[in-house]
């Protein structure tokens, strides 16, 4: 007879699974832990190499010579930005027609859902400029952008001063393949929502923009810049977009050959790469790296102005100068080369970037992880949860004592006074859900009825409703018993412990699937309190434990964690405001970009964790 | 006397030459490839191969890219000194027309009645064809256009279908791709010399990139090939030993390799000129020739066969 259907063997086994169900959890997660943390040492990660062939090594000649020139020009859009208070429309008009390009402007209005209090804004009106370099032998099928956003200010003066040279510098050459698109963003994500969808003809955000009259053609690669100071001392490579994608690996290949061939300093989460791999303080600066890029892939938000992009199918990173006290200085003559070296390598692509990865974690700059290496961490925490299910499925086929209905293994659907109806499992789901539903729904829906009754602004309000309805879901399981009649049963709470088990097996699956660093750091906290609530573990001690493990102190927990690897770390009451802010940042990010953070905690993982504060009041 | 002449004349064996000369490679980033065969073109030429007789097949046009800021030049050197694109360059086999069918086709002769005479390899028993190719490869095969691959074995049987129906007297095939040297490890059929730039298992490597253009301008061997030939002048009496000595493994990495032992000649008395260029062997006669006689019958020129033929070879077949 076979392993599984022959009786005796079937209880030898199921027996081996309830009694080292345990230890095997506890060693799963520790080991899911420790694969994660061994992900940033060195010899477990692999160089970054170019995988397009079509781009080949860094071999081109850079002869962009107009850094001062760029850098007037710059000073000279700061001054128009003054006098104009805001995106000086026509002289950026006036100036990219004068260097020849194609100019188009687009116009676009924004009202957020609640006023932005980071950056000071509700009501947003702006004008994109963007100048179409179109190729001189080539059908205009496909499009490299540059882009550089105006904001306010002096930042970002440079930026567009470097990109007006470009342009100009561009114009003179021959060899361009494919057309170029200067682009001036205003109001930076918001105009640059307003601009792709206005290129790519959808509107997925109910954005208010006028439609572009130019267009250059499918979009290859896109660069965006952001430069504040004349010197530099190094270039940051911002990679993490909305929802957590990554640009091709090969963008970020490509940029660090052209610094390393030109000599510029380049980092990436501000940090540069260190040679002491086999040192402690080698190694957790590495972790460091790897773990700042786990965090603001799991934000789900746009990090740069490229963010957007992504979604299109469209690679981009963004290039940010960092001024810092260093002795060597960079000027933007050989930024401008660095550029043109990148973009005479894109405009030798014959197809999209995919050669190389999408998915992957990068302790520094020239080292990477890729998916096969960093997936069976959040494996073996899966696995916790598969084993727990298999658990109590095991402790639900076999035959309680006294009971009439014979060893038939499952959840049968009876009226009998020992079996759970479906009635008691669906109730507390169906709540949850409901729960989850007014956490999404009910913060900016009763903004204003907060603000009559209370002395806070609309964006306050908005977040301390939210916190207050994922409270009051704490008070859930004592008020969801007086709608069930009678009292639930041992069964009752497995039955929903399994259903909960699989259901957050699913979904952190598919998130981590998407967005693995969102999916393991929910899995850190959500998956020891799912394995190991039951009815019958200490209340007060399990209920303490499960509140410092729900997604809200989770959260709180990654902004503290984040300051610090940052190396800013704040007290306890920045850190609260800073979290108040977080979550205000990420309703908006939900309702202007789409990001999907906001709701999958607020739908799907609150409800998730309910369940099991339901389970774990189970009377 | 005549005889003697005659015979010293046929030592060769050859009357006319032809040159096949095929890059496989599309896309800018294999610019190399093309200036490969322009190069072998160009001295295929200059020696004295008219384009008649040259069936050249170039799978991408590198002198009209979008990418090339040199338009209509393809360049073999760095700082852009050989252009060997030239003026009249006449291409016959361009873009996706060249494929592995339409290479067999050109090799054994069975093209459709359309094709032009341009497109034909028009040869018989007593050419002398040169047969140069060049693009990615690997052991046993060479990619065409990044869609379909020609084996060794193809080859061969395409060579013993030329012997065969007697389309060459002696064939020089010439290979420049990484593991050339498989191609011509299946050859079997009579009068085959054979050279390729790299061993089994050895790439062969481009030689220098031009950073103005942003490609490698020409792979090692054929650079240095192309180079031996500058050297060569219709009169030269350089042989095929000196080819075989050309880009040693110090300037190639690779290692090149040959192969003569189908070929009835030894390598030391085949001259250069007799694949890469078109000597003509003209014999000055003082007789006359009464043009205007009526033509004799054959049986009576049985006797003056021989020196029948050194009258018509002055006016040169093919």
């Amino acid at each position: 007879m076979g392993l599984l259907s022959d009786p005796n063997r079937r209880r030898a086994l199921t027996k081996l699974l309830t009694r080292l169900n345990a230890p095997i959890c506890v060693m799963c997660y520790l080991a899911g832990v420790a694969w994660f943390m061994g992900l940033a040492f060195e010899p477990f990660t692999l160089r970054t190499y170019m995988s397009e062939n079509a781009m080949g090594s860094t071999m081109v000649e850079e002869r962009f010579p107009a850094g001062e020139r760029a850098l007037a020009t710059g000073r000279e859009f700061a001054a128009h930005k003054k006098k104009v208070g805001g995106m000086p429309v026509d002289w950026l008009v006036k100036t990219m027609q004068s260097r020849g390009l194609e100019v188009f402007t687009q116009s676009f209005t924004r009202k957020l859902p609640f006023p932005d209090e980071n950056k000071e804004r509700y009501m947003v009106r702006g004008t994109n400029v963007y100048g179409i370099l179109r190729a001189p032998r080539a059908p205009r099928t496909e499009a490299l952008v540059l882009s550089a956003p105006c904001s306010e200010g002096n930042n970002n003066n440079q930026a567009v001063g470097l990109l007006l040279g470009l342009a100009q510098y561009f114009r003179s050459q021959i060899h361009w393949a494919k057309d170029i698109i200067f682009l001036v963003n205003e109001h930076d994500l918001i105009g640059m929502q307003a601009w792709l969808e206005g290129y790519h003809h959808t509107n997925t955000t109910g954005g208010d923009w006028s439609p572009l009259q130019g267009r250059g053609g499918s979009i290859q690669a896109a660069l965006s810049l952001e430069l504040s100071s004349d010197v530099i001392t190094s270039l940051d490579l911002v990679l993490e977009g909305l929802n957590g994608q990554l640009p091709n690996l090969d963008l970020a290949n490509l940029f660090y050959a052209f610094c390393q061939k030109i000599g510029v300093l380049c980092t990436i989460q501000g940090k540069l790469q260190r040679n002491d791999w086999d040192t402690t303080s080698g190694y957790s600066h590495a972790a460091q790296t790897m773990m700042l890029m786990v965090l603001k892939q799991a934000s789900g938000r746009p990090w740069g102005d490229h963010g957007l992009f992504l979604r299109y199918h469209i690679e981009a990173a963004s290039i940010r100068g960092i001024n810092s006290f260093r002795q060597y200085k960079t000027d933007t003559t050989t930024i401008g080369r660095l550029l043109e070296g990148m973009y005479r390598k894109l405009n030798n692509l014959l197809e999209r970037l995919h050669q190389s990865y999408f998915f992957y974690l990068m302790p520094s700059l020239s080292r990477f992880v890729s998916i096969g290496y960093y997936m069976p961490a959040f494996g073996l925490l899966a696995v916790i949860l598969l084993l727990r299910a298999l658990d109590l499925w095991v402790q639900l086929g076999a035959s309680p004592p006294g009971t009439e209905d014979g060893v038939a293994g499952g959840v049968q659907v009876s009226n009998g006074p020992s079996s759970p109806g479906v009635l008691s499992i669906l109730t507390p789901v169906v709540i949850s859900h409901m729960t989850g539903v007014a956490l999404y729904t009910l913060p900016i829906l009763s903004q204003e009825m907060a603000v009559q009754h209370f002395p806070v602004s609309e964006t306050e309000a908005v977040v301390l409703t939210a916190i207050a309805i994922y409270t009051a879901g704490l008070a859930l399981p004592h008020n969801t018993h007086r709608l069930l009649q009678g009292e639930g049963t041992e069964e009752g709470w497995r039955v929903l412990k399994l259903v909960a088990l699989l259901y957050l097996a699913v979904l952190l699956g598919c998130t981590a699937l998407i967005n693995f660093s969102l999916g393991f750091i929910l899995a850190l906290s959500l998956v020891p309190i799912a394995a190991f609530i039951t009815p019958h573990t200490p209340k007060a001690l399990s209920a303490a434990i499960m509140v410092l493990l729900s997604p809200g102190c989770t959260l709180l927990y990654c902004v503290f964690v984040f300051q610090e690897l940052q190396e800013t770390p704040v007290s306890l009451q920045d850190g609260w405001m800073l979290f108040l802010s977080v979550i205000s940042q990420g309703i908006l990010d939900h309702a202007l970009y789409g990001s999907l953070v906001y709701p999958l905690l607020a739908l799907l993982i609150y409800p998730c964790w309910l369940l099991l504060w339901n389970i774990l009041f189970w009377k | 006397m005549l005889q003697a002449k005659a015979g010293q004349f046929f030592s060769s064996g050859h009357t006319n030459n032809w040159a096949v000369l095929v890059c496989t490679s599309r896309f800018w980033f294999n610019y190399r490839h093309v200036a490969n065969t322009l190069s072998v073109y160009r001295s295929v030429k200059r020696l004295g191969i008219p384009d008649s007789h040259i069936v050249l097949m170039l799978a991408d046009d590198m002198a009209c890219n979008h990418r090339n800021p040199k338009p209509a030049t393809v360049f073999s050197h760095k700082n852009m000194e050989l252009n060997v694109y030239g003026d009249d360059v006449e291409v016959d086999y361009r873009g996706y027309e060249v494929t592995v069918e339409n290479f067999l086709r050109v090799l054994t002769g069975r093209l459709p009645p359309s094709t032009p005479r341009s497109k034909r390899l028009l040869s018989d028993d007593h050419s002398n064809i040169l047969i140069y190719l060049t693009g990615h490869g690997g052991n046993g095969f060479l990619k065409f256009q990044d869609s379909e691959e020609i084996s060794n074995v193809e080859l061969a049987d395409a060579f013993e279908q030329m012997w065969t129906k007697r389309r060459y007297n002696e064939l020089l095939f010439i290979i420049d791709t990484c593991q050339g040297a498989s191609m011509y490890e299946r050859f079997y059929s009579p009068n085959l010399m054979a050279l390729a730039s790299s061993q089994v298992g050895e790439d062969s490597l481009s030689h220098q990139p031009d950073l103005a253009i942003g490609v490698h301008l020409m792979d090692r061997y054929t650079f240095y090939l192309l180079e031996f030939l500058e050297d060569i002048h219709p009169a030269s009496t350089a042989n095929m030993n000196d080819l075989f000595k050309v880009c040693p493994k110090s300037q190639c990495v690779s290692t090149p390799g040959h192969r003569t032992d189908l070929f009835l000649r030894d390598p030391g008395n085949v001259l250069i000129t007799d694949f890469f260029g078109s000597v003509r062997k003209v014999e000055i006669t003082m007789e006359t020739i009464n043009l205007t006689a009526p033509m004799v019958k054959v049986t009576s020129h049985i006797k003056c066969y021989r020196e029948e033929l050194t009258v018509l070879s002055s006016r040169t077949k093919g």
